[in-house]
């Protein structure tokens, strides 16, 4: 009994988890691109929320919009390390984190932790949840609907080319840094908007929060589509969608985990382990199983 | 349309691996030329034809499309006035797009791109006409993955790509090498119609010597970063694939024997 009434509120912060997988899945997965600002960006929107509600006093709305701004100028830090000073992608994230690690700390004031006051309730907590159910499911409407745009406009189909083939994409004109650097900026948005929902679900902002949010922001996207791709196919919305019922499995997962009173601390280990596991998937797949699908590469290397 | 001037391009500049890959290259196409480039490995002709659509930077001299000095524009600023098809046929296109999404891209070379749709309902009706005259049946297959091609089928669109929108310049680096021998052909011919139909100036990298005879009103061979032999009109029609591999052993002292030109 206690188990089944842990899930709604796991499932609910899993849908939290699954929005900032889409951020995840705009990088990783369209533009190929690995970006480990994620782990502080999540932070940053939840720390700009907070603050802006708690010390000064701003509507909610305020909190959610500031975040999605702060995760925007995340994403450029990075996409200029990336492009203007030629940082490899992986690095530039690296540093960008590092980076958020002190400013999240500045904007809390100097702690790593900051409340909203007790009693007060959001438009999602833990204790009302129907209502939250309704609002994620109005949020992930609106947000997948305008990816969903976005990415059939032609500025959209420019940020799919340079992540499917950069220098095609030169070829075409489309300038592949500034692409990159958009790509960067909408993802973090969405990754920072998820971390203010998080911080007003969970009813505070903590700056180790975001620690592994890659990982789990991975795991999201590989389970989604281990899962759900022979329904998915090719539509995009509902490939967006399976990123976030993968965040949502990837939590009850974890939830069950913590249920069964296994030790919580290897926890990050082994979601590591499992997001390596199935990233060596489809390389060994191509590696060992279909030598003409490695033949053909080798063709096109020596080419 | 293009003038190319003294262009240097050297690779690993002051390392031991330093490489003279174009030395003072000068060329220059009228409206309408359409000239094969011939020459050995590592001749320099990619070089040339990379220099020319803004690949990497050139160490010196000028290049000069349409009255426009491009030689510090950067390559995509520059894709408005080029169309490409490379050798390997993974490179021409976006394997994970649809046709229509790789035709739409090709549309867009050049121009602003912003938030309308990508693909209208009038665009899908025109490429459609467009894929028809390739005459292999993917007018049917427009929302088909590009990766799922052949590498014929994808040279093919490549080259519809590149020519969609009229170039001002249409360079082809080797562009059929890749395919086998009947599939070269088709494409060797489609390119000569669409060349003709639209009047493009053109670059065509080949070491097929008989091609490089057989197309194009010019001709020139390339040696260790040079042009050193160029022939035009009705000079170009005289020439046999014997002028040139003498004219080519000239100037490699007997090299040539090895080289894979001798193969095609
Ligand atoms: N990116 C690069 N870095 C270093 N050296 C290069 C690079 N590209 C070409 N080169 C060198 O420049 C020279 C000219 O190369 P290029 O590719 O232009 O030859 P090519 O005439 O196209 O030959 P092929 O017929 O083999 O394609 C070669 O010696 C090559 O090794
Ligand atoms: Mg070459």
């Amino acid at each position: 009994m206690l188990y089944l009434a842990s899930l709604p509120p796991a499932i609910a912060q899993g849908i939290i988890w699954g929005i900032m997988a889409i951020g995840v899945y705009i990088t990783y997965r369209i533009l190929d691109v690995a970006d480990l600002t994620v782990d502080g960006s999540i932070c940053t929107g939840m720390a700009v929320c907070t603050v802006l509600i708690v010390k000064f006093d701003m509507p909610v709305w305020v909190g959610l919009a500031a975040a999605v701004v702060a995760g925007m100028l995340a994403g450029l830090v990075t996409g200029i390390f990336h492009t203007f000073f030629g940082i490899p992608a992986i690095l530039s994230g690296i540093l960008t984190q590092l980076i958020l690690w002190s400013v999240n700390l500045k904007i809390m004031g100097g702690t790593s932790n900051v409340g909203y006051p007790f009693g007060v309730e959001y438009f999602i907590s833990t204790e009302s949840l129907s209502k939250t159910f309704l609002y994620f499911a109005i949020i992930l409407a609106l947000l997948i609907g305008l990816f969903y745009w976005f990415f059939g406009t032609t500025l959209g189909a420019s940020v799919r080319a340079t992540g499917c083939n950069i220098n095609m994409s030169r070829a075409q004109g489309i300038n592949t840094d500034f692409i990159k650097v958009l790509g960067l900026v909408i993802s973090n948005s969405v990754v920072a908007f998820s971390g203010a929902l998080l911080s007003l679900f969970l009813g505070f902002s903590d700056a180790n929060a975001g620690k592994g949010a890659i990982v789990i922001g991975l795991a999201a996207v590989i389970i989604g589509e281990a899962l759900f791709s022979r329904i998915t196919r090719n539509n995009f919305a509902l490939k967006l969608l399976s990123v976030v019922l993968g965040g949502v499995i990837y939590y009850m997962v974890y939830q069950t985990i913590i249920y069964l009173g296994l030790d919580t601390n290897y926890l990050k280990m082994l979601s590591a382990l499992l997001v390596a596991l199935f990233l060596a998937v489809p390389y060994w797949k191509k590696k060992y199983f279909k030598k003409a699908a490695k033949k053909e590469k080798e063709v096109a290397e020596n080419a | 349309m293009l003038e190319i001037k003294n262009v240097t391009k050297i690779f690993n500049a002051a390392t031991i691996n330093e490489k003279v890959a174009l030395n003072g290259v000068s060329l220059t196409l009228q409206d309408g030329d359409f000239v094969t480039v011939i020459g050995g490995n590592g001749a320099g002709k990619s070089t040339l034809l990379n220099a020319v659509a803004g690949t990497y930077p050139v160490d010196g001299g000028n290049i000069v499309i349409d009255g426009v000095d491009v030689t510090k524009m950067p390559e995509h600023k520059r894709a408005k006035y080029v169309g490409r098809v490379f050798q390997d046929p993974m490179t021409g296109t976006a394997a994970d797009m649809w046709i229509e999404e790789n035709l739409s891209l090709a549309k867009y070379r050049g121009k602003r791109r912003g938030l309308g749709w990508s693909i209208k309902a009038s665009d899908r009706a025109e490429f459609k006409e467009l894929l028809k005259t390739l005459d292999l049946g993917l007018e049917n297959r427009l929302s088909t993955k590009m990766g799922l091609l052949s590498g014929g089928q994808r040279q093919t669109v490549t080259l519809l790509m590149a020519t969609m929108q009229k170039p001002q310049l249409l360079l082809l680096d080797e562009h059929t090498a890749a395919l086998d021998p009947k599939t070269a052909d088709k494409v060797l011919t489609l390119t000569k119609d669409i060349v003709e139909k639209n009047k493009l100036t053109t670059l065509m990298i080949t070491h097929n010597m008989k091609d490089a005879l057989r197309l194009g009103n010019r001709i020139i061979m390339m040696h260790e970063g040079r042009i050193i032999f160029e022939a035009s009109g009705e000079e170009k029609q005289k020439l046999t694939v014997n002028d040139l591999l003498e004219k080519f052993s000239q100037v490699s002292k007997g090299t040539f024997a090895n080289d894979r030109m001798l193969l095609s």
